[in-house]
């Protein structure tokens, strides 16, 4: 239950912070116009307001020293403009900056999803669902803030800054000295703090992802703790997890007031030198008393600018963070791609050919040998082939192989010929089509998810479908068709779902049907009804068959055997009973059944302990 | 339609009484948050009013080195400069570290707050019962626990600072203008009025905005989680072009609302800047014509300019604290709605111990629906004895996994109860109720993290050696050791890391480790090979002697092993008898077993 954290600490070198952000460009680009915009508008709103005490010291040396009310009304309108004009700069700012702002986030949180449907089925099996969405929603969240608004305070609250700095050395250049040398502590500072901030910023947000996945399975998973009553057990695991990120948001809140500090501490210490040094200076004729409070009122204005720099500072690494985390998985290779130039199927008549197929999962260590081992199997059009084989000896795997949900790692797998990694994706999963041997469904109505392969059906093709899965139940639901079937199908009955996982393969109206174990959440009876059905179509469609009953085997022209990795048998299901010893025992449960439908009465045993170290079952375990 | 709970938590059109109820509950949510933490507040303000006033003091010493230490350098004296300089220093540190010190505080008052909410929503979620589940959906859940906790994070995190700053800084400053020249302070009091509309206007309308963003972006966080879980369906049915389109209308909805939400503020800020230059410039007049006819002095003019202006600054502080504070509360809101929802199969409020259950289980009277008027299970009594082991049997959709989950309490039952022992399972302890009944559900549902974790899961405080031999017990044992890691090897989300078969293994295993007196396997065995269903079943005749059970199960091998056969059609028990009683007879189940017999091999 525990998510893993991601390694962040893999980057072999990483780049400059600037360099990193900088990456975000070609989602900002068409932005950036306004955002420059966006810029000079708050220079302007800055300006304006220096303005307003230039105009107010003229007032007050000129009209109000000669005691002159007529002309006051001048100065007092020119104040009233200037406000007006800061006021109408800052709403250009904000106009300018904010609505771009907006956009590149949905632009890259449209990107970062599209790329997510993209990657490989192997991408998402290493990836925490919780690290995937807060990627797509927080990180995204700081970029747009740190570009309309990080970014444009950073520029001109350092324009600012320097070119106060240059008037502060204009009105005395050995004070302007003092305070120039005072901020390289700052600039020092400034560096240490991005190496202790942005690998906490880093943690921090990893560790929300990590939350964000436990959230997601409490309540994917909530049949089970409520079955299991393991609430509080699922609490104290999300506990020491939210307390694990609320150390880290601490240790990141130390890290800025650490830098707070500093950015408060250096320019007091600055102006104790400034006041001491200044006076002296006076004291000896170097400045007048005038320049001397011009020097003040001067620094006094940067004050805000060098304070915002701790939260700016901060907020840029955060916003690093993110880009990061972002192009983490922008950068990951798909492995799955649509060839430069695929070919197409004409007239597909569904011959499903494996050869010499090898499949590996990555996460597979060396020492064992590949899952998949060289398969060779044909289905030829129209037949119907059956893959039986023991629990966990890659029936799955194999049928997920040929929709290209995994690639194969060597041999390949051919439709009418055609190597199916040389069509598209899109063709090609309009050939094939699949039922899962869970119904993954989604919420939303029957229909649509019946009709999730070809949105474009008709209604008599949707009741088609339906008649074929058995799964009338659905014209019975309280909305009929239209009825939600609530999360993941959730509303439903085991069988119901299945059955409509079914009737969505069918409806795909696929030339290649992979069934994964269709019929394992059915009754006799309906299994039974279910298979006639199946037959009028399986009689015109290629389809492969993970079946785990003779019952399911019954479909098939022939049947496959998987073992260790390989086809040892292919054969027609009475062939094979007679000839092969493993498909006996992977198929047949009468050897077992004693004799007959009769009835034993269990024998008197003691129950087992639950705890018997050591005491290892009568391994009845062949094969595997 | 009302507005209780998370029902109407998709509009944003509330009546004023409405949003007073919503409003006052998330206030009352609120209020429970910050109670506990009321003295570290208290501190916090302390220390702000400290280093604010430190802060304020610098400027006054610089003057003081100009005015009084200048002279006194000229004659050789450096007592007054030193002095200056020295309280420049010693107010300027205390100010640096108090604020160093705040910014530490507010954090730990802002994740303690953020952290007992997170506990409390997902102690809640897990108490909610599944029927609100399903109609709520993990997304929502999760947005409430991400995007609307970032929201009310923002809030906590600059909020104390920017309020008690703003508001001391603009009371005293208001006070000073007072004092020093009334009638500036009218001018003053007279901008509060287009203030306040201002404000007034800015509420309403961020309300509401903010109450959109908040559902977009949980619109926008459903749709990505339910993709993301299905993605194997997605990319095999080719819905990767439509999903894209649909994202992109929900993450243009999101957009638009966050760019409304932006753009009020866009005025906001702007408009309160222009008061703010308005008054001064009004302040100059009403002040420069008093200087010009002579009834006021140019210094005092001077000041109360310096002093509107500052009156000012921190008005935009509010605001921004306004801003967030609008945001945090619809995210507050939202969050109060799923703490507000009352489950519908409540623990009870005076539980029933029952510390050694025998494993009697009984449904008397019982009906059952799960939406109103469409019984699914129609009146019905069924005695179970302690010890039994019993066959559930039927078409699907017959009501099977109903009736386990009434044993289970997934659901209370419409009318009617259901006991355990003698004790109605609506009032036992849960805790006893979880020890005495425990379900395999059809679905296998693992969590990301290692096999034996997935396990213990079943009893948290196993050893490693019970883990091993529950896994053994249940034939699993063989096929975890040949994973990479054995028995720490990360299942992956969903489990996803292991086949169909080996995840109903490791939750047969899970609920075997459990121990439970009563023991439902819904399908348990459904995608296992024959002969790993043999072993189980195997395994289930020596496991299930003294124990009730309920099995349900297409394959009929099961019948084998039970005691006593209850058939099921349209949510009704329609047979019931020993497996030879019925097999021999000519109902349903005789003709069923029949048919099963012969798919047989
Ligand atoms: N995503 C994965 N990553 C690594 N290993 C996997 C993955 N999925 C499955 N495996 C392993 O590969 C093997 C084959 O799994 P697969 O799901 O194909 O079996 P199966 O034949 O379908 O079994 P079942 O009948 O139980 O469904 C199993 O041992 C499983 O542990
Ligand atoms: N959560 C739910 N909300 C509403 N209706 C439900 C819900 N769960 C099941 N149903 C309905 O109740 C009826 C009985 O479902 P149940 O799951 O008990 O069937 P079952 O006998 O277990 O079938 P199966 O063998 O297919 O699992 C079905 O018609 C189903 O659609
Ligand atoms: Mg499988
Ligand atoms: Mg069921």
């Amino acid at each position: 239950m525990q998510g893993k954290l991601l390694s962040s600490d893999v980057h072999e070198k990483r780049p400059g912070t600037f360099a990193a952000i900088m990456r975000v460009y070609p989602f900002a680009k068409p932005a950036m116009p306004r955002i420059y915009l966006g810029m000079g508008a708050a220079m302007l709103a800055a300006l304006v307001a220096l303005a307003i005490p230039q105009v107010l010291r003229s007032l007050v040396d000129g009209p109000l020293k000669d005691g002159d009310s007529s002309e006051i009304w001048w100065p007092v309108g020119i104040v009233l403009i200037l406000g007006v004009i800061e006021a109408i700069m800052i709403w250009f700012r904000r106009w300018f900056v904010l609505q771009p702002g907006t956009h590149i986030e949905a632009r890259m949180r449209n990107g970062l999803y599209n790329q997510l449907q993209e990657l490989p089925v192997n991408f998402h099996d290493r990836w925490p669902s919780g690290q995937l969405l807060s990627r797509a929603i927080s990180d995204l969240n700081l970029i747009r803030r740190w570009f309309s608004f990080g970014l444009v305070l950073f520029v001109v609250n350092t324009i600012t800054i320097v070119v106060g700095i240059v008037v502060l050395a204009s009105i005395n250049w050995i004070l302007g000295v003092i305070f120039l040398v005072c901020s390289v502590p700052l600039v020092i500072y400034g560096y240490l703090f991005e190496n202790k901030y942005s690998v906490v910023a880093r943690r921090s947000q990893d560790q929300a992802g990590d939350l964000a996945t436990t959230v997601e399975e409490s309540v994917h998973g909530i049949r089970v703790l409520k079955a299991f009553g393991r609430g509080a057990h699922a609490l104290r695991n999300f506990e020491s997890q939210a307390e694990l990120l609320r150390g880290t948001e601490i240790e990141k809140a130390k890290a800025i007031a650490g830098i707070w500090l500093w950015l408060l501490l250096v320019p007091d210490v600055t102006f104790a030198l400034c006041l001491g040094g200044g006076v002296w200076l006076a004291s000896v004729g170097q400045i007048t008393p005038g320049g001397l409070v011009a020097f003040f009122a001067t620094a006094t204005v940067l004050r805000f600018p060098v304070e915002s720099i701790g939260f700016l500072l901060s907020m840029t690494f955060d916003t690093r963070t993110a880009a990061d985390r972002f192009f983490e998985v922008m950068d990951e290779k798909n492995t799955i791609v649509d060839p430069e130039s695929p070919r197409t199927i004409e007239k597909p008549k569904g011959r499903l050919v494996f050869h010499d197929v090898h499949f590996r999962y990555a996460d597979s260590p060396e020492r064992f040998p590949d899952l998949v081992d060289g398969i060779d199997l044909e289905l030829e059009p129209g037949e119907t082939m059956a893959l039986v084989g023991l629990t966990g000896s890659g029936k799955s795997t194999v049928t997920a192989l040929a929709t290209r949900l995994y690639d194969v790692t060597s041999g390949s797998i051919t439709l009418d010929g055609v190597d199916i990694r040389e069509l598209s994706l899109e063709e090609l999963r309009s050939h094939v089509a699949m039922a899962f041997e869970d119904a993954t469904l989604f919420s939303a109505s029957v229909r649509d998810n019946v009709l999730l392969g070809r949105p474009e059906s008709s209604d008599a093709e949707l009741d088609e479908a339906l008649d074929i899965a058995q799964a009338d139940f659905a014209r019975e639901l309280p909305e009929g068709l239209d009825t939600k079937v609530g999360e993941e199908g959730m509303s439903l009955s085991g069988g119901q779902r299945q059955r409509l996982a079914l009737a969505r393969a069918v409806a795909a109206k696929p030339d290649v049907l992979v069934l994964d174990d269709p019929l394992s959440a059915l009754d006799v009876d309906t299994e039974a009804l279910v298979e006639a059905a199946l037959r009028r179509v399986l009689a015109s469609t290629t389809a492969l068959i993970v079946a785990h009953r003779p019952s399911t085997v019954m479909l098939a022209d022939r049947v496959a055997l998987l073992e260790k990795g390989r086809i040892t048998a292919v054969g027609r299901h009475s062939e094979l009973l007679a000839s092969s010893e493993h498909y006996r025992f992977v198929i047949s449960s009468l050897e077992d059944e004693g004799d007959g439908p009769g009835y034993t009465p269990s024998p008197p045993t003691t129950p087992i302990p639950i705890v018997t170290s050591g005491v290892s079952r009568p391994s009845t375990e062949v094969g595997s | 339609m009302s507005v209780t709970g998370v029902e109407g938590e998709e509009r944003h059109d509330f009546t004023k009484e409405e949003s007073r109820q919503i409003r006052a509950r998330s206030l009352t949510l609120l209020g429970s948050l910050v109670r506990p933490l009321w003295g570290r507040i208290i501190l916090t303000i302390v220390v702000v009013v400290v280093s604010t006033a430190a802060q304020v003091a610098g400027p006054a010493f610089i003057a003081f080195g100009i005015d009084n230490g200048l002279p006194a350098m000229l004659e050789q004296d450096w007592m007054p400069l030193g002095v200056a300089v020295g309280a420049f220093l010693f107010t300027g540190i205390i100010g640096a570290v108090l604020i160093a010190w705040y910014t530490v505080l507010t954090a730990r008052i802002s994740q303690a707050i953020l952290i007992e909410l997170r506990k409390r929503v997902f102690l809640h979620t897990q108490r909610l019962s599944l029927e609100f589940h399903e109609s709520y959906t993990s997304g929502r859940i999760i947005a409430r626990q991400t995007s609307d906790l970032d929201a009310i994070r923002e809030l906590l995190d600059s909020g104390i600072s920017q309020l008690v700053q703003g508001g001391l800084y603009m009371a005293f400053i208001a006070i000073a203008l007072f004092g020093l020249d009334w009638v500036s302070g009218l001018v003053l009091f007279g901008s509060l009025i287009p203030l306040w509309f201002l404000t007034r206007w800015f509420q309403l309308a961020s309300q509401k905005v903010f109450r959109q963003t908040r559902t977009a972006s949980a619109r926008v966080i459903v749709h990505f989680v339910e993709t993301m879980t299905g993605i194997r369906a997605v990319k095999a049915f080719r819905k990767e072009k439509r999903n894209a389109k649909e994202f992109g209308g929900l993450v243009e909805d999101y957009r638009y609302a966050n760019e409304r939400a932006i753009n009020l503020f866009g005025i906001f800020d702007p408009g309160l800047v222009l008061i703010g230059n308005v008054t001064l410039a009004v302040v100059l007049l009403v002040g420069g014509l008093r200087v010009a006819g002579g009834s006021l002095a140019i210094g005092a003019l001077l000041a109360t300019l310096l002093y509107t202006r500052s009156f000012f600054a921190p008005a935009q502080e509010i605001a921004m604290f306004y801003n967030s504070y609008q945001s945090a509360a619809a995210a507050l809101e939202k969050i109060s709605g799923v703490l507000e929802e009352q489950p519908s199969v409540p623990d009870p409020t005076g539980p029933i111990d029952l510390w050694k259950a025998k494993g009697a289980v009984r449904f008397d009277d019982v009906e059952f629906s799960y939406k109103e008027g469409r019984v699914v299970l129609p009146h019905f009594t069924l005695d179970i004895p302690a010890g039994q082991t019993i066959a559930l049997v039927g078409s699907t959709g017959a009501g099977k996994s109903t009736l386990a989950k009434l044993i289970s309490r997934f659901y209370d039952p419409t009318s009617g109860s259901v006991t355990l022992d003698g004790v109605d399972l609506r009032q036992l302890h849960p805790k006893d109720l979880r020890r005495a009944i425990v379900m395999v559900t059809q679905e296998a549902y693992l969590f990301s993290g290692t096999v034996a974790d997935n396990i213990a899961l079943g009893k948290p405080e196993a050893t490693r050696e019970e883990v091993i031999a529950a896994a053994r017990a249940v034939g699993a044992h063989e096929f975890i050791e040949g994973l990479p890691n054995g028995y720490d090897t990360d299942v992956n989300k969903r489990g996803g890391r292991v086949s169909a078969g080996q995840r109903q293994l490791i939750s047969f295993a899970r609920a075997f480790i459990a121990d439970p007196v009563v023991l439902i396997l819904d399908e348990a065995t459904a995608s296992l090979d024959i002969p790993s269903e043999r072993l189980v079943q195997e395994g289930l005749q020596t496991l299930l002697a003294d124990r009730t059970a309920v099995i349900i199960a297409h394959r009929l091998s099961t019948v084998a092993i039970a005691d006593r056969v209850l058939v099921m059609e349209h949510g009704r028990i329609i047979e019931d008898g020993t497996p030879a009683a019925l097999i021999s007879g000519t109902g349903k189940f005789s003709r069923m077993h029949a048919a099963w017999r012969d798919s047989l091999v």
